[in-house]
């Protein structure tokens, strides 16, 4: 009985994470400009990932996989929403601009708001 | 259940590949090498528990350790031009 519990949670966890994974996946797919990517990217990544390491925690139980698997998903939640930052950060100083809705409607029209890159 | 995990796994992998090779900046590129890196940190570990050998985990941490490094490392290559002792804050942009 217990064991039915635990896959059930581990289960779900593992589902919503790769559900997670694979959405991001998409957006970085599907986004039409650098910062929407990086946006769908950065974001579902890091609750994914931590979701599935947590699926696998609580297939682990109790032992030291679980305390490997603790450092991994506290590496990961503090370095991924950092290097997204970073990359995020390099592309502005290089004076990569932002796709703006009035870029969209006047095709590349000259009126960009965030000039300061 | 690990095996589904696997599938949705590699086929974000697929798509960042794809994101890779098609993107049409630098940055979408690092981007995308870094979303690959996170997903193979990932592959690793739930690979660990689908064959019954967690002792993977340790190659895990070693890939987010290095991923992260390695994104930091191309950034700022891209920004100055050199890793090493350079530091004057280049003025020809790029």
């Amino acid at each position: 009985m217990s064991a039915l519990i635990i896959d059930a949670v581990s289960w779900a966890l593992l589902a919503s994470g790769s559900f997670l994974v694979v959405v991001g996946a998409l957006g970085l797919i599907r986004m039409p400009d650098f910062y929407t990517r990086m946006h769908a990217a950065g974001i579902t990544d890091t609750l994914g990932a931590d979701l599935i390491l947590a699926g696998l925690m609580v297939q682990a139980g109790f032992s030291l996989v679980t305390i490997k698997l603790l450092l991994i998903g506290a590496f990961l939640f503090f370095t991924l929403p950092t290097s997204t930052h970073a990359i995020a950060s390099a592309a502005l100083t290089a004076g990569l601009k932002p796709r703006v809705i009035e870029d969209a409607a006047a095709g590349n029209g000259s009126t960009a708001p965030k000039e300061d890159g | 259940m690990f095996t589904a995990t696997m599938a949705a796994l590699l086929a974000a992998m697929i798509l960042a590949l794809a994101r890779l090779y098609v993107g049409p900046t630098l940055y979408d590129r690092v981007l995308a090498a870094n979303a690959f890196g996170t997903k193979t940190v990932l592959l690793i570990g739930v690979m660990g528990f689908l064959t019954g050998r967690p002792d993977f985990l340790d190659i895990s941490l070693l890939y987010a350790l290095l991923n992260f490094i390695g994104t930091i490392a191309v950034l700022k290559f891209f920004r100055y031009r050199t890793l090493g002792d350079r530091v004057e804050p280049s003025g020809d942009g790029q």
